[in-house]
């Protein structure tokens, strides 16, 4: 059924599909109005079978997350920056139980300062806990991306991060197509837990494990990572084929042949730059966009592949790693190494600050131009800002326009 | 007329059992006892959380009919119960963080109902969640204070050492004041715990106005079988607070665990009674009162508020602290027998040898 | 694609505005994307929407800078935000107030083609069928009066697709009144 909604309710539609027994959630922009709407379909009857838990703060939520998972639900929550940090104990727990829970990150900045808008610092945060983390370009593809999210999970023995962007998806009011119930039932099966908590069968969960087990017990965990790679490919091929909707994967590539720079992006600017590479393509210039679907685990692989021959290449990242660079540009130069491929980060959209067609625009040119001297660039910073503080305090000003990695640094000598 | 003969001990198979008539025989007291914390873990000698953790739990097993799933808390309950490979629970177990006990607790027992309604069972199993003080009081104070305000269908036994004694005796918010512990050392103007601190949980639980509250100590295990039973009759949250000796951790003989408990009760010190939606419905009766330095001198985490040079004030304030809680809560029964136990009889003696 | 960017203050349902807008444009068969300005907007501050109408996907996320029409929905925002910043110099821009064009915004009725800016008492029409300052359905209804982007109908079925029963009827009866408004004007000025 096509619908003009808004991206938090198509999220909450396509969960329904999945019939969850145990739906829990603690209110944090921007992901309330998905657990809302949930709550709504539970308390008018329409989702059947499932309990709706209002609980008392994130950490709680993923608390009863994990009880559930474990005693065999299908289960499912929803956070955002602050909310997801202060369930991160649990995040890790539900990991190394195994527990196929799926979560919505509806991504936003992390304070302080405080900052509700979106960025990916939130998400990327936790890219060592042990979850799957699927990024989704548009509400289509985060609504689909839930129902295989769920498949995938439960087939991997992981949980499944859905990061959707906080506000510029979760709020965008958009056609989206819902499959129908029959459609999604045949695709994800009534959950069956292999192993899940009940007197018929006692069991202990989580019980400590000491050194002699403990890197073996990662090492298995480590191949659920690599076991997911396959996963999410037959999955989205098999949503896909079901559907006809062309979401989820890996990765996916726009406009990459012959393309002689390549800009890694992940999240709702895909969007936005698609329609700026289009524009660019029409002036003669050679871009084409990888949109990076699968953060954890990375494709190593399938990004090789997808750069292939091309020796340029741009990571749009919405978040870094304090006193280090980039997050994604070093997955990246692994995924190349030894190719001689020139990987840089273009550093743009924090906390909420807007990616624009002239943004991207912008990061091409200078791709073209050679201005990516260092590994990371700040790429829309205003330096205005910077000199309001600066230039009084310490007596250094910055130029306007982007600034990189090595302006920053000899700004401190 | 068997119910005028009063004996005390009635966990065992002793004289007292075979008096009682088989309906008020202790579980424990049955061949086929369910045995839920199995022997061969690795509790110290005269662990009293062992002690109260077995009891709690078979009680709760025979209450629901072997229908029940637990949610351990971390601490030593659950490091000596399941070192990798190992696991001494003969019931579904499950451990996943410190502070979280309670709302996984409510997650499982969400499953549990929606499984049940799935399949058509009529009857879901039941969950029990425990933690030490720590994980209760302190950092799993948040959680339990959600699920209690939810009501889910989850007992909370919380086995009360009175310190973190899994991380080697910090304070808790549980641990009384005056009392030696890692982090209050006895050291300066005021050794010990500080006074005017922590938290009193079981009356904070009986704020949330849930159906059941209840506080036990493993010296009464008949009435900790009791009350567990008691609770598992209730459906919504119920929490159950029992006073377990720490050899370790308070400083005692392995042997007198069960005796430091009951002295607990029988100086006003630790208050045993039950309510249901927030009003206190019985009361353990003080059988012998003591003064609160027959409790004081088992445990060297008390040691120097009876040294010679020690400020009497302190002791005269706990001793304030028990009459106070007779007071409130109306410890004190019709009789009245004023003399030393034979434990502190026997105490007095080593101590003078 | 039409962009559209709507200039309110939190209470007026701007953004629910810009939601009927994008659903009144999904209704006629377009693609359509509505999204408000993100913020902690609390009742009576400045608030900004946005939508895009389309004949293909609608895959852009940014912002609109540029927009092709602009809808005030409460004219003290005037002198408070640049609500005409960025418009297209063949723009249209609708002000809810019964003052005429002219005497509210001189300048950008110089800039912009006669007839692109107006002027309807949204607010007046609200209050007059639903006793509320919810103008947004009168605004939309003289955005479909001006120009042929929007049929009054789906603007009409949009509001009671999404307020079914007397909410949605009595917001098609203020969209009823503020179309005819504009579109007798229309006839006079002709």
């Amino acid at each position: 059924m096509t619908e003009q909604i808004e991206g938090s309710l198509g999220v909450a539609k396509a969960v329904a599909l999945c019939h969850p027994g145990v739906v829990c959630a603690y209110p944090i922009s921007p992901q309330t109005h998905i657990v809302e709407n949930l709550g709504k379909f539970v308390k008018s009857g329409a989702l059947k079978n499932c309990d709706y838990l209002n609980v008392e703060s994130e950490f709680a939520a993923i608390s009863v997350s994990i009880g559930s998972s474990a005693g065999g639900l299908r289960t499912y929550t929803a956070t955002a920056s602050q909310g997801l940090l202060f369930m991160t104990e649990g995040v890790y727990n539900a990991a190394g139980l195994g527990l196929p829970i799926v979560m919505t990150v509806a991504s936003r900045a992390i304070g302080g300062p405080i900052n509700i808008w979106n960025d990916h610092s939130d998400s990327l945060s936790q890219r060592d806990s042990g979850w799957l983390q699927l990024f989704c370009e548009s509400n289509q593809d985060a609504l689909d991306t839930h129902i295989m999210a769920f498949k995938i999970a439960e087939t991997v023995g992981l949980p499944v991060m859905v990061c959707m962007d906080g506000f510029v998806l979760t709020h965008a009011f958009e056609r989206l197509e819902l499959p129908t119930q029959e459609q999604v039932d045949s695709f994800l099966p009534e959950f069956e837990p292999k192993e899940y908590l009940t007197p018929k069968e006692p069991i202990s969960i989580g019980s400590m494990v000491g050194p002699e087990a403990f890197t073996e017990v990662r090492f298995l965990q480590q191949r659920k990572m690599a076991k997911a790679l396959k996963v999410i490919e037959d999955v989205t091929a098999e949503y896909r084929k079901i559907t006809g909707h062309h979401s989820g994967g890996l990765l996916d590539c726009y406009r990459c042949d012959d393309a002689e720079l390549k800009l890694i992006i992940m999240g709702s600017t895909v969007g936005t730059a698609k329609d700026e590479v289009d524009r660019l393509r029409e002036q003669g210039v050679k871009v084409g966009i990888i949109s990076l679907k699968s953060f954890r685990p990375f494709p190593y692989e399938a990004m090789r592949k997808a750069i292939g021959d091309c020796k340029k290449v741009v990571c749009v990242e919405r978040a870094f790693s304090f006193g280090a660079r980039g997050i994604i540009c070093p997955e990246v130069k692994r995924a190349m190494e030894g190719t001689g491929c020139d990987v840089k980060t273009a550093i743009a959209g924090l906390g909420g600050r807007a990616i624009y067609g002239t943004t991207i625009n912008g990061i091409v040119r200078a791709a073209f131009e050679g201005k990516f001297k260092d590994e990371m660039t700040w790429f829309d910073v205003n330096s205005n800002v910077l000199n309001s503080y600066t230039k009084d305090v310490e007596g250094v000003t910055f130029p306007e326009g982007p600034l990189s990695d090595s302006q920053l640094h000899a700004s401190v000598k | 007329m068997l119910e005028a003969i009063k004996f005390y001990q009635t966990g065992s198979n002793t004289i007292g059992n075979r008096l009682l008539n088989p309906s008020m025989r202790t579980i424990q007291a049955s061949v086929d006892r369910p045995n839920s914390l199995t022997s061969g873990h690795r509790a110290c000698q005269g662990c009293g959380e062992a002690l109260g953790a077995r009891y709690a739990l078979d009680a709760a097993m025979r209450a629901t009919g072997g229908q029940l799933m637990v949610v351990n808390a971390t601490g030593c309950l659950e490091v000596f119960s399941t070192p990798y490979p190992e696991s001494a629970w003969r019931l579904p177990w499950m451990h996943s963080l410190f502070g979280n006990a309670a709302a996984v607790g409510s997650g499982l027992a969400a499953a549990a109902q929606i499984r049940a309604q799935k399949s058509g069972d009529k009857v879901a199993p039941r969950v029990i969640a425990m933690g030490g003080d720590g994980g209760t009081t302190d950092i799993g104070m948040g959680c339990l204070s959600g699920m209690f305000d939810r009501n889910d269908d989850v007992l909370y036994i919380c086995f009360d050492n009175e310190a973190y004694m899994n991380t080697g005796v910090q304070r808790s918010s549980a641990t009384p004041p005056s009392a030696r512990t890692a982090t209050t050392m006895p050291i300066g103007e005021h050794p010990g715990a500080d006074w005017g601190k922590g938290k009193d949980v079981p009356l904070i639980a009986m704020a949330h106005g849930i159906p059941y509250v209840a506080t036990a100590t493993v010296a009464d295990l008949r009435d900790l079988e009791a009350k567990v039973t008691k609770a598992m009759s209730f459906h919504g949250a119920r929490y159950i607070q029992v006073l377990v000796p720490c050899p370790l951790g308070w400083g005692t003989a392995s042997n007198v665990t069960v005796t430091v408990a009951r002295l607990a009760m029988e100086t006003g010190f630790y208050p045993v009674y039950e309510a249901e939606y927030g009003k206190v419905t019985s009361v353990r009766k003080i059988r012998s009162k003591q003064p609160v330095t027959n409790y004081l001198k088992l445990q060297r985490r008390y040691a120097h508020l009876l040294k010679k040079n020690a400020d009497p004030n302190v002791v005269a304030r706990l001793q304030a602290m028990c009459d106070q809680n007779i007071k409130d809560f109306g410890l004190l029964g019709d009789e009245e027998p004023e003399e030393t136990p034979t434990a502190i009889v026997a105490y007095e003696r080593s101590q003078a040898v | 694609m039409l962009q559209i960017r709507l200039h309110g203050r939190g209470g007026q349902g701007a953004v629910t505005t810009a939601e009927m807008l994008s659903l009144s444009a999904f209704l006629e068969g377009h693609f359509a994307q509505a999204f408000p300005s993100f913020g902690s907007e609390r009742t009576g501050a400045p608030v900004v929407a946005y939508a895009r109408i389309d004949d293909k996907e609608v895959r852009t996320h940014e912002p609109i800078q540029e927009p092709d029409v602009v809808l005030v929905q409460d004219r003290t925002l005037l002198s408070v935000v640049d609500v005409f910043g960025g418009l297209n110099p063949q723009g249209y821009a609708i002000i809810n107030t019964a003052e005429k064009p002219e005497d509210v915004v001189p300048e950008l009725c110089a800039k912009l083609p006669k007839g692109h800016v107006l002027t309807v008492p949204a607010t007046d029409f609200a209050v007059k069928a639903m006793k509320m300052n919810k103008p947004g359905a009168p605004m939309l209804a003289s955005l479909a009066a001006a120009t042929d982007v929007l049929k009054l109908e789906s603007v009409q079925k949009s509001f009671q697709t999404r307020y079914p029963g007397k909410v949605g009827d009595a917001n098609a009866e203020a969209a009823a009144l503020a179309y005819n408004y504009l579109k007798d004007k229309m006839k006079e000025g002709k």
